[in-house]
């Protein structure tokens, strides 16, 4: 099994999760985070002052699923964040030693379906 | 028993009309008018201290909020304290030479029947309506230095010389006017307080900031790098709060429910307060670029300061006049005071000193009345300048001596809500309400929690 972790643009994440949905992928988690990458931050004004801001809002979409299905769902959050434009995001691929299900104490992939 | 005094006195009150007016010629209708009005108009400027706080706190940093909050709180309630003590008697000692004089402790003075009769102030309030409508406005003067030297000032410090300030240096410094002093004897003009009140604090809040420097992190490099305010609808229902306490601040000054002028007055007020609002937005947008939220609220208030002195006595163009130009020397004011790197965290210095002798000299621009002259009220201006700065000046200077002025670097960086008080203004997610547990459950024997997981961990 392998965690899909993906930054996107906040306002992809419908999209995102509908893709998932489609794939029957059940479950993620989803977190607020800051950052940036190519995409230069903006600048604000305050009183007179300017000020540039280099942290940028992102979403950090987390899904933990089994093999065969890590391909299908990486280049399903690729396709559904993308906008063309920069700041778009990555996915990253990380491995899994195991995955229980706290309410049965299941292990494996059925911890994940 | 305690029913029939009042109901007798009504009673008695109610045949006067049908022997003629009582002997200052206002009728008992019109002395509870007067007084309602006048107690109305004290509660009105009760409420902006509550803007002052929102105020305050919308432009600061989350983490300073408890302690902005806090010495808000502090400020009005030590200041009708020490009012009621000394502060009332020291502004208003009656029969002086002038300069100082001082009635006595306490306010005895209320017991005495002919206080509270027609008698009293021409039939305009009670002494007890007297004492509560001044009061109000005491606290103020302190609460404008609040918010200059937010997120960086020692609390205890800022306590005393608060607690003094208002006891003393705006009561002394008050009655050289309003107490019947050598100001007024001059012809010295101020309506409501643009001198008296605002740019009394103008000038504490002037004189504390220099002491104490500018915040962590405002001025490096040479150049300005903002700290944005945390909470602009905070900020903004702390300007609509004062807007509406100024109905009182100005409709009250009139000291009396005079129909006439009371209405009149609060036409020349809104006005100002529109006209300065208006400018500072055109003015902020032209040098700015943008349309600054934070400089149209100061706006407001720069035309309202900018009106007080002289509310009932210039005329309606004159007013819209008035505040259009403390709405542009408003915006002027804080850009300057930025470009000398003096750090006002919310345009206090620029709002009430600067428009308060704008406001201050405007009367003998502006004024209707033929004896008021621009140079009486620069004279004015002079005297409450060097008292009032050299006053605030010596007091921080002892504090800083002594016990210290300013936090430490680590405490204004941790924030002062945590280093003054241990206490949060807001839940900022690493407290017990984001892990929904109350501290003491875990000792019940329900499972504690380890320490609290990052975010983007595991699912």
């Amino acid at each position: 099994m392998k965690k899909i972790q993906a930054i996107i643009k906040p306002f992809k994440l419908d999209e995102a999760k509908q893709a998932l949905a489609d794939l029957n992928v059940v479950g993620m988690t989803v977190s607020e985070v800051k950052g940036f990458g190519r995409q230069k931050g903006h600048s604000e004004l305050y009183r007179g002052a300017e000020y540039v801001v280099d942290f940028l809002p992102k979403v950090q979409l987390e899904v933990v699923v089994p093999d065969d299905l890590v391909e299908k769902v990486a280049m399903a959050l690729t396709e559904s964040a993308r906008t063309g434009s920069i700041g778009d995001g990555k996915v990253f691929v990380l491995p899994v030693e195991d995955a229980v299900r706290i309410r049965t104490g299941e292990h494996g992939d059925s911890a994940l379906t | 028993m305690k029913r029939i005094a009042p109901a007798l006195i009504l009673a008695a009150g109610l045949f006067l009309p049908a022997v003629g007016l009582a002997e200052d010629g206002v009728s008992p209708g019109t002395f509870v008018a007067n007084n309602v009005w006048m107690m109305l108009c004290a509660g009105l400027v009760f409420i902006m201290h509550l803007g002052f706080a929102t105020l305050e706190s919308g432009l600061t940093r989350a983490k300073n909020t408890t302690n902005i909050l806090f010495k808000n709180t502090f400020i009005v309630s030590a200041g009708i304290l020490t009012y009621a003590l000394l502060g009332f008697n020291l502004m208003y000692p009656g029969e002086f030479n002038g300069f100082l004089g001082f009635a006595g402790v306490g306010l005895g003075g209320g017991y005495d029947p002919a206080a509270n009769t027609p008698g009293y102030a021409d039939g305009g309030y009670t002494y007890w309506t007297d004492f509560l409508f001044q009061a109000m406005f005491a606290a103020t003067a302190a609460t404008i230095v609040s918010g200059a030297v937010a997120e960086r000032i020692k609390l205890s410090a800022f306590m005393i010389f608060a607690a003094i300030f208002v006891a003393v240096v705006y009561t002394i410094a008050g009655s050289w006017k309003w107490g019947g002093g050598f100001l007024d004897g001059m012809g010295f003009y101020d309506f409501a307080g643009s001198t008296l009140v605002h740019s009394v604090g103008g000038w504490g809040a002037l004189a504390g900031v220099l002491l104490l420097g500018p915040r962590l992190g405002k001025y490096v490099g040479g150049r300005v790098h903002p700290i944005p305010g945390s909470n602009m609808p905070l900020a903004t229902v702390g300007v609509f709060l004062l807007w509406l306490g100024w109905f009182g601040f100005n409709g009250g000054s009139v000291l009396s429910a005079d129909p006439a002028l009371t209405s009149f007055v609060l036409v020349t007020t809104c006005l100002a307060a529109s006209a300065g609002a208006v400018v500072a937005i055109g003015t902020s947008w032209f040098v700015f670029g943008k349309p600054d939220l934070s400089m149209a609220l100061n706006g407001v208030l720069a035309g309202l300061v900018g009106i007080t002195a002289g509310a009932d006595t210039v005329g309606i163009t004159s007013a819209v006049i008035i505040g259009a130009v403390a709405g542009a020397l408003v915006v002027g004011s804080v850009m300057f005071f930025d470009r000398v790197k003096i750090d006002d965290p919310v345009g206090a210095i620029s709002v009430h000193l600067t428009c308060g002798i704008w406001g201050t000299l405007a009367v003998g621009i502006f004024s209707t009345n033929p004896e008021h002259s621009v140079l009486v009220q620069l004279i004015g201006v002079a005297c409450y300048g060097a008292f009032t700065f050299g006053a605030a000046l010596a007091l921080f200077g002892v504090l800083k001596l002594t016990i210290g002025i300013r936090v430490s670097e680590e405490e204004e960086l941790e924030g002062l809500d945590l280093s003054e008080h241990g206490m949060h203004a807001y839940d900022l997610g690493a407290g017990p309400g984001w892990q929904e547990q109350t501290p003491g459950l875990a000792s019940l024997g329900a499972a504690p929690s380890a320490a609290p997981a990052l975010a983007g961990s595991e699912s």
